[in-house]
């Protein structure tokens, strides 16, 4: 018998609680226009010593580009993802940490892992292809280069809360592109994050293609900064080609992490200058006219321009930057030139702490294989 | 290999549950190690849909016996970077199949981080997936999804048959700095043994199987919840004179390959029983090993009892899917290939 039937009782339902939205949204979400210094009146505030910093990273972010580019041409490199176009994305990244912060790129970020300090050829051990991650990550504070797309963005979330926990001062920031914000890791990594608080920080390039769909097709949403409010943190979008910009607005959520502040989501508004890998024909899905605004906003060209109008660079500092630069690039020419150096026996070495018995016998397998070839060769040379 | 507990004594045993074995090989590695972390879904208050964290974010508190949104990716992602950063989480995928979600960051990241850092970035990751069918649960909770597990290089796949192994099986797999996938047989959580967790009995750590029961005639080679099953079809075998030997995996990954052949070689006949599905199943790698290892000791063809070749089946319906008693003794009677049965084998 339910209540109404019951004899002599009116139903007097109770309101339900009062409703109140958990969070206010107003100020999670970003600013409708990206937010810019570079050619603006708050250009006169940067610090001249930090624009002559960022100025020599780029310069020599861009040298890097060009040389991974030409060595995956010469067959050195398996593959290459370039950054042209992004490089004051990667090195607001790397800049923006603190020594003991970590970094979690993607396969695309190789970057700002070198901005951050990493030996280049260390840093294209996987794009090289001898082996997975050149690098002890927990040296560098640098995450292994992610390939699956947003995977390393729970990782992040993860280490950040782990530091946390043991009471250490750590901020984690995770890289990500247009395209990675579609995937389920996305949306569990920034949920994550956001209930338990954890000092992390997403950055999102918007580079405007995942390999060949433009962001159009990617998401319906205002941008993809404004994906942070669902969320309860608060979203940013900045300029991805204005270093300073992007320094600031990272270092901004950097430190409010570390404060206790919480997670943010920046997305970084830029172009992907190459094609998606040297596999990709990006003449398939993009014209010329579309590619060529952009060549006007290079990030290079605009920091120049703001250090030359405040008379902080001239041609000598511009080609100390460039030599700088040229030597990165001839010391990454001479060391992935000489053919790397592996040892097969290294298929079984860290699979386990301890190899299985199964793989103990194939491990006696190939040094055999490996061995019957080296005599047949010995055989041959006599 | 070694050892996670210290030998017990017959004296002051009392009747525990797998379950409660569970929880007190939790509890005792949290207490023994601050690194130890659990977290899932319900894990916290509630103690887990099977209670098997109860009590633990009491004692432990809520940052150490952690409630995390429902998102098994998520959960398996986050404890990733926790032991990035020197944890050693305990993760709850609460039922098999809701496991799934999580598969990405199981096969792309829990199981290939050491290799890919050249051991610089170790894995000390357990994973709880109760598992198996028998409890009446409905779509989405019978299923046994052990072979993905073992068919990922880099994980370690365990699962206890008894009270003991429950207790020492996790006590080792928390403290293996790999991977290890810890397959709980949920029909197996209320089983109960004379079992004392004060003086918990040795158990030999990851790797090695056990003889339940010996015998001449056949090899029954089993694991986790099909241990019961095998071991009633070799009493009701003893009356028929079939003497049936036992062996419990307890480990998938890796195989001891010794113990199951050294059985196979004295008895000249096997067969495997699991619950998943037969074909592709854990039971055509253990059945292809004994194959290449005991070929001329055997006495009839290698067989599998198996689950169907189905989706796992309604609860109305499991019981026609699951290997009982009845179709293992069917199996043993068809391994009469050519000879007949001697008693002494």
């Amino acid at each position: 018998m339910t209540v109404l039937e019951q004899p002599g009782r009116a139903y007097h339902p109770a309101p339900p609680p009062a409703w109140k939205p958990r969070t206010e949204a107003a100020p999670l979400l970003p600013d409708p226009e990206p937010y810019r210094v570079l050619g603006t009146s708050a250009a006169e505030k940067a610090d001249a010593g930090l624009l002559r910093e960022l100025y020599g990273a780029l310069v020599t972010g861009r040298r890097y580009n060009e040389q991974a580019t030409t060595l995956t041409k010469q067959g050195r490199l398996a593959v290459y993802p370039s950054t042209t176009g992004q490089e004051a994305c990667q090195v607001a990244a790397a800049r923006a940490l603190r020594p003991q912060d970590w970094l979690f790129p993607s396969y695309r970020d190789t970057l700002a892992a070198v901005a951050r300090g990493l030996d280049p050829v260390q840093a294209l051990t996987l794009l090289r292809g001898d082996w997975h991650t050149g690098y002890d990550p927990a040296e560098h504070r640098i995450a292994p280069l992610c390939t699956p797309l947003a995977t390393q963005l729970p990782h992040a979330v993860g280490l950040a809360r782990a530091a946390r926990l043991k009471g250490d001062d750590v901020v984690a920031l995770a890289m990500v592109g247009d395209g990675g914000t579609s995937e389920g890791d996305f949306h569990e990594a920034l949920n994550f994050a956001a209930v338990w608080r954890a000092p992390v920080v997403f950055l999102v390039q918007n580079n405007g293609f995942a390999i060949s769909v433009p962001l159009a097709k990617q998401t319906a949403a205002p941008s993809l900064a404004h994906k942070a409010v669902g969320y309860g943190m608060p979203g940013r979008l900045v300029d991805g080609n204005d270093a300073v910009a992007a320094y600031e607005v990272l270092t901004e959520a950097v430190e409010q992490a570390r404060g206790g502040g919480g997670p943010t989501l920046v997305e970084a508004v830029t172009y992907r200058m190459d094609a998606h890998t040297n596999a990709d024909d990006a003449t398939r899905y993009r014209t010329d006219s579309e590619v060529e605004p952009w060549r006007g906003h290079d990030p290079i060209a605009l920091l120049e321009a703001e250090l030359t109008g405040r008379g902080l660079l001239d041609e000598a500092g511009a080609a100390a930057a460039r030599a700088a630069a040229e030597e990165v690039a001839a010391g990454m020419r001479e060391r992935l030139h000489a053919d790397a150096e592996l040892d097969p026996m290294d298929l079984f070495a860290y699979v386990y702490t301890e190899p299985t018995q199964q793989l103990r016998a194939q491990e006696s397998m190939l040094r055999a294989e490996l061995e019957a070839d080296f005599q047949a060769e010995e055989e041959d040379a006599r | 290999m070694t050892t996670t507990a210290v030998a017990g004594t017959a004296a002051g045993r009392k009747p525990a549950t797998m379950a409660q074995a569970l929880t007190r090989a939790m509890r005792d590695a949290m207490a023994a190690d601050p690194a130890v972390h659990v977290m899932g879904e319900d894990v916290g208050q509630l103690g887990g849909v099977f209670r098997i964290t109860q009590g633990l974010a009491e004692e432990f508190g809520e940052d150490r016996c952690a409630d995390t949104p429902l998102a098994e990716a998520g959960i398996l992602g986050t404890a990733v970077g926790m032991a990035m950063y020197g944890l050693r989480p305990v993760v709850e995928m609460q039922f098999d199949a809701f496991g799934y979600p999580a598969f990405e960051q199981l096969v792309s990241h829990v199981s290939r981080m050491r290799n890919r850092t050249r051991g610089a970035t170790p894995m000390p990751l357990t994973i709880r997936v109760p598992y198996g069918g028998g409890i009446g649960g409905v779509e989405h909770h019978g299923d046994s999804s052990e072979a993905y597990y073992m068919a990922t290089p880099g994980l370690h796949v365990v699962t206890p048959g008894t009270v003991a192994d429950a207790y020492g099986l996790l006590r080792a797999a928390i403290a293996s700095d790999d991977p290890v996938v810890f397959m709980e047989p949920k029909r197996l959580y209320w089983s109960k043994a004379g079992w004392d967790p004060e003086r918990p009995e040795e158990v030999p750590g990851i790797g090695r199987a056990v003889v339940r029961r010996p015998g001449t005639t056949a090899t029954l080679v089993t694991y986790g919840p099909s241990v019961p099953v095998c071991l009633e079809a070799a009493e009701a075998a003893r009356e028929e004179g079939w003497d049936l030997e036992v062996v419990d995996l307890r480990s998938l990954v890796p195989f001891d390959e010794e113990t199951v052949t050294a059985s196979v070689r004295r008895t000249g006949r096997a067969v495997v029983v699991h619950e998943s599905p037969g074909f592709a199943g854990p039971g055509g790698e253990i059945a292809a090993r004994i194959g290449e290892r005991c070929f001329h000791h055997l006495e009839a063809p290698v067989l599998r009892v198996a689950g169907l070749d189905i989706p796992y089946p309604p609860p109305m319906l499991e019981k026609h899917h699951l290997p009982g008693v009845d179709r293992v003794l069917d199996a043993v009677s068809r391994l009469q290939w050519e000879a007949e049965w001697t008693e002494g084998g």
